[in-house]
């Protein structure tokens, strides 16, 4: 089988074309310009994951909410899963950027931090 | 963090920094670091940072910082220097005027109304998004239609969910990643209309925003007309033809409950136009020469003012050339043994920043610019008359990327006063 | 709830009557079904105080322009609401319509006019006052005495002379039936039964709606939408006075105009249409109003516009004013048919209905010894110097934080918006009142700051602010 698919290692974006075998093993990869394509290639077949940038409640600042990220990518099937326990979390001012508001989420070995900080507010 | 000042007294400063984002921290930075004394910063919003604040996702400082970090992380690296420094910063403070003789007249709801008598000042207010007004799009005034940024804002900063049903006009940046924001916050957006033939945005944004959630796009689509009474009931979308339009007969009802807009950016220069410096019409900013100096000695322009820019690493660079020249700027204001050559966009370059270059530089000077059209596997060539000074092949040249071209100091060399150094696209 | 008068419709007709009734000792109630004075007609119109040369002799509407014309300047005086009598010019294009000027010239006469305010001019003389004009005009009326106004300034300020002395407005009060027994009125309303003694319909597109209720069949409202574009305040100098077309039967046609506050409004188109709660403009307006505006002035371009909108007028069949005493019930008065030239009559309509309240008013209507015939004047940041400036923000640190930036509004005018008597209870209502969110960026940057203020001095959650009430919600749950 041949699956399509945009390369977004650089922003080229190659248009490549992925064969895969019957038990859907990356066999060929044609339509990269560098061999970032064919690794991409083999990671969106196996196992695609992406960043997740979100929101978090938190009580006791100036805003209700403050802006998190996670500290790498997650399996790309996680991502509504994983908004759904961060939308459970409330966290407390003060907070500082690289804080841990969620630690091994869904356990996958991946945490998710707080990328800006915010005070205590009266 | 805000300075303190006695109401009815002129402050004096050596450089003012209208703009507290990452162009205006970065200016401010760079001029201190290059020894001007009295620096402050005036910023309208209640906190440093500029757009950044709103934009969480990642991306930002890939070129800048080698590293991927969301905008609030970007910020915050230069937030944290200025907060060391002895920069001075007014935030929610108001810049309403500005005078030739570059007297700055600002109010806050601390201090009141302040006056700064300032040697140089630099220019870093950012841009605004276009609103609906300025698009022929019918119906009514139903509550719903918003610009993707104030959607941002009140997604990010306040925490509310501004619709559940979402229709986005316009495939740039902030589009797609508005798309993605409010799929994961719950909403259904139901697709992205794009007016062009080719997307604006990113190809990345494409992937990660857009087919990751199945919301299709649609290329030479635009919406026509909005429904609803009091609040968006749907929109009409309709194809449009090689010259934008309407397209009779492919008018088609989508439900929806919000419409958002990404339709373009317009630097914010009502200020500039008070001190009737040189507009460029087609970068809607300041004309600037290589340190980023307007027609009005002593006043500099940078960041998204200057011109609209797509990554804010660039923004960075840029806006240090201007902090470095108000700099030498304010140590010698008279010096002006400058003799320019003027940069022109050719064919398939819609513009070139800085406008006009000091052939007499003693640094090698970057340029900026920005192509028409989506070219493929094709080259850009910079020439002064029939002489070729570089020419740079690539697979792919795009509006949405903004490229840049160095003139080195042997070429500078081969340039006249008044020549005109050109840019254009051609055929590999 | 018991009232001597119910006046429904809180539009300019209806405003300026309750501020009219205001000066006796009378219990008025204004009622309005929308969330907030101004929010259809009134809204929604040219903002143009005709000189009254157009309306046909013999009309109400001839009669009461005149007047309402001669008497604007000093009821905009007394309210601090600013009208600027620029003048208009009746642009002709043929030697067939410098007919059409004459005969709008004697007209003028026949209505009222003095000879001296009005003059034809030729090409040259126009040129000079109007240089962008077209050069396919060949002369003009001059009328001195017509002017511009903001039709929803003027209604706001007589709403809250109004209620600062005594008038009560009560806002979403559709009125849903009448029914009349023991000689007063029971009006059934979505704020529940009120009476009154006497109704005054001023109910603008569903006047004929009203007069119904109470059997009264002779009004007949052909709802007309005009649709608007408003250009760019860097274009502001385009025209120095309202510039209007040769009529026609549908009306005074494509104007283009300065606004008082510096922007330049070109329409309405005239669409007759059927639904009285839309506005909604149609899909070719725009391209429509400037193909027939630039006849009169070329270089004006949809490029220059910031925003666009619609407003409906309340025509009626007869094509004039109905205002009177209902034949169905003689203390049921009419003020119906308010269409073009609604805005510059209603000074002298609110001061004839007065006249007709009097002729049947059981017993003498008794005159307040406290009554102000004024408001609070509003502050505007924006056209006050820097000293006075100073002196605000020294008096009151909220006029030092400047919330919309593009028109330069201070967080206290929009407190003030709020905590007015008849005060903004919507992002819509803010902006009528402040021009906040009116600007370049059209509430860009100052939208969210204008629902946090008023989320906080109404003291309800944000996402309980509307845009113009009802269901225009603009946030819906919170994030988390």
């Amino acid at each position: 089988m041949i699956k399509e698919m945009i390369c977004v290692a650089c922003p080229l974006g190659c248009q490549l074309k992925v064969t895969l075998d019957e038990n859907d093993a990356v066999t060929n990869v044609t339509g990269n310009t560098c061999k970032r394509g064919v690794e991409y290639a083999h990671t969106e077949c196996t196992n695609p994951t992406r960043s997740l940038t979100t929101t978090v409640k938190v009580e006791g600042g100036r805003l209700p909410v403050i802006p998190v990220k996670s500290s790498a990518a997650l399996p790309k099937g996680l991502l509504f899963e994983s908004m759904s326990v961060i939308n459970d979390t409330c966290i407390k001012a003060p907070v500082k950027i690289g804080d841990v508001v969620v630690k091994n989420i869904l356990n996958s070995g991946i945490d998710i931090l707080a990328t800006a900080p915010i005070d205590v507010c009266n | 963090m805000k300075g303190r000042s006695k109401v009815n007294s002129t402050l004096k400063y050596d450089l003012v920094v209208i703009g507290g984002g990452p162009a205006g921290m970065a200016a401010a930075l760079e001029a201190k670091k290059n020894g001007v004394g009295k620096i402050i910063i005036l910023e309208r919003a209640e906190t440093l940072g500029g757009i950044l604040e709103q934009c969480i996702h990642t991306g930002f400082g890939l070129h800048y910082f080698g590293e991927e970090l969301s905008g609030p992380e970007y910020a915050h690296k230069f937030i944290e220097l200025v907060e060391q420094s002895d920069i001075d910063v007014k935030t929610d403070t108001m810049v309403i005027s500005i005078s030739k003789e570059r007297m700055v007249t600002a109010v806050n709801n601390q201090d009141g109304f302040i006056q700064i008598d300032a040697t140089a000042v630099i220019l870093a207010m950012g841009c605004r998004e276009r609103a609906r007004g300025a698009l022929d799009i019918a119906g009514s005034r139903a509550s719903g239609v918003m610009t993707a940024g104030a959607a941002q804002k009140f997604v990010n900063i306040d925490g509310y969910m501004p619709g559940k049903k979402i229709v986005i006009l316009g495939s740039g940046d902030i589009g797609l990643i508005m798309a993605r924001r409010m799929t994961l916050e719950g909403a259904q957006v139901k697709m992205v209309c794009e007016l062009m033939p080719y997307s604006g945005g990113l190809t990345r944004n494409i992937v990660q925003c857009l087919d990751d959630f199945d919301i299709p796009l649609k290329l030479s689509c635009t919406v026509i007309e909005v429904h609803g009474t009091e609040r968006v009931e749907g929109i009409t979308i309709a194809q449009v033809d090689e010259n934008r339009n309407v397209i009779d007969g492919t008018q088609e009802f989508v439900e929806c409950d919000t419409l958002l807009l990404s339709v373009g950016l317009i630097p914010e220069n009502e200020l500039s136009k008070q001190i009737d410096i040189d507009m460029d019409p087609i970068t809607s900013g300041p004309v600037v020469n290589e340190m980023r100096q307007t027609s009005l000695p002593g006043v500099f322009a940078c960041g998204n003012v200057l011109q609209v820019h797509d990554l804010v690493d660039y923004v960075t660079t840029e806006s240090q050339i201007a902090g470095l020249g108000a700099a030498k700027y304010i140590s010698n204001p008279n010096n002006d043994d400058s003799r320019y050559a003027f940069t022109k966009g050719g064919d398939g370059v819609r513009y070139i920043v800085p406008q006009k270059v000091n052939i007499n530089s003693k640094e090698e000077i970057k340029l900026y610019f920005r192509v028409a059209d989506v070219y493929l596997k094709s080259k850009f060539v910079v020439s002064v008359g029939d002489e070729v000074l570089i020419e740079k092949r690539k697979q792919k040249f795009a509006p949405g990327e903004m490229e840049n071209a160095t003139l080195t100091l042997e070429m500078l060399e081969k340039i006249k006063e008044n020549d005109e150094i050109v840019i254009s696209i051609k055929e590999r | 709830m018991f009232y001597d008068v119910a006046i429904i419709g809180a539009g300019v007709i209806g405003s300026l009557t309750a501020r009219n009734l205001s000066q006796y000792n009378l219990k008025v109630a204004l009622i309005e079904k929308g969330n907030d004075v101004a929010c259809a007609t009134s809204k929604a119109n040219s903002g143009i105080v005709h000189a009254g040369f157009d309306a046909k002799p013999g009309t109400l509407k001839a009669r009461l322009n005149v007047e309402g014309t001669k008497k604007m300047a000093d009821v905009c005086k007394t309210l601090f609401v600013p009208f600027k009598e620029i003048g208009s010019l009746v642009v002709a294009f043929s030697d067939d319509e410098v007919e059409t000027l004459k005969e709008l010239y004697q007209r003028g006469i026949t209505n009222g006019l003095d000879a001296d305010s009005m003059e034809i001019l030729d090409r040259q003389a126009l040129v000079k006052l109007e240089p962008n004009v077209s050069p396919d005009a060949v002369g003009a009326l001059l009328s001195k005495t017509a002017g511009i106004v903001c039709p929803y300034e003027l209604t706001v300020a007589a709403a809250e002379c109004a209620a600062t002395n005594g008038v009560e407005f009560l806002r979403n009060c559709g009125v849903n039936s009448i029914k009349f027994e023991n000689d007063m009125f029971i009006l059934s309303t979505e704020q529940g039964e009120i009476s009154a003694k006497y109704i005054i319909n001023a109910a603008g597109v569903h006047s004929d709606d009203i007069a119904k209720m109470i059997g009264d069949n002779s009004i007949n409202i052909t709802p007309r939408l005009g649709e608007y574009a408003l250009l760019d305040k860097s274009v502001g100098n385009v025209v120095n006075h309202v510039i209007f077309q040769c009529p026609t039967e549908m009306g005074k046609g494509v104007l283009i105009a300065p606004t008082v506050d510096g922007n330049v409004i070109v329409g309405p188109t005239t669409v007759e249409v059927d639904n009285k709660d839309s506005a909604a403009i149609a899909q070719d307006a725009l391209s429509n109003v400037f193909k027939s505006a630039n006849k009169s002035v070329p270089s004006i371009s949809m490029r220059n516009t910031i925003t666009s909108f619609g407003g409906l007028r309340a025509h009626d069949v007869t094509s004039d004013f109905i205002i009177g005493s209902s034949n169905a019930n003689k203390k049921f008065i009419n003020v119906a048919g308010i269409a073009s030239p609604g805005l510059a009559s209603s000074p002298a309509i609110a001061d004839y209905v007065l006249e007709i309240l009097q002729s049947i008013y059981d017993g003498e209507l008794e005159k307040k010894s406290d009554y102000n015939p004024s408001r609070t004047e509003p502050i505007k940041f924006r056209e006050m110097s820097d000293e006075q400036r100073r002196e605000l923000i020294a008096k009151n640190k909220a006029y030092g934080r400047i919330i919309c930036r593009c028109e330069t509004v201070t967080e206290g005018e929009i407190i003030d918006a709020i905590n007015s008597p008849v005060g903004a209870r919507d992002v819509d209502g803010v902006k009528r009142r402040t021009r906040a969110g009116m600007g370049r960026c059209q509430s860009g940057f100052c939208g969210s700051k204008v629902m946090e203020i008023l989320s906080r001095e109404l003291n309800v959650p944000i996402n309980e602010i509307t845009k113009f009430g009802g269901k225009s919600d603009i946030l819906y749950e919170r994030t988390k």
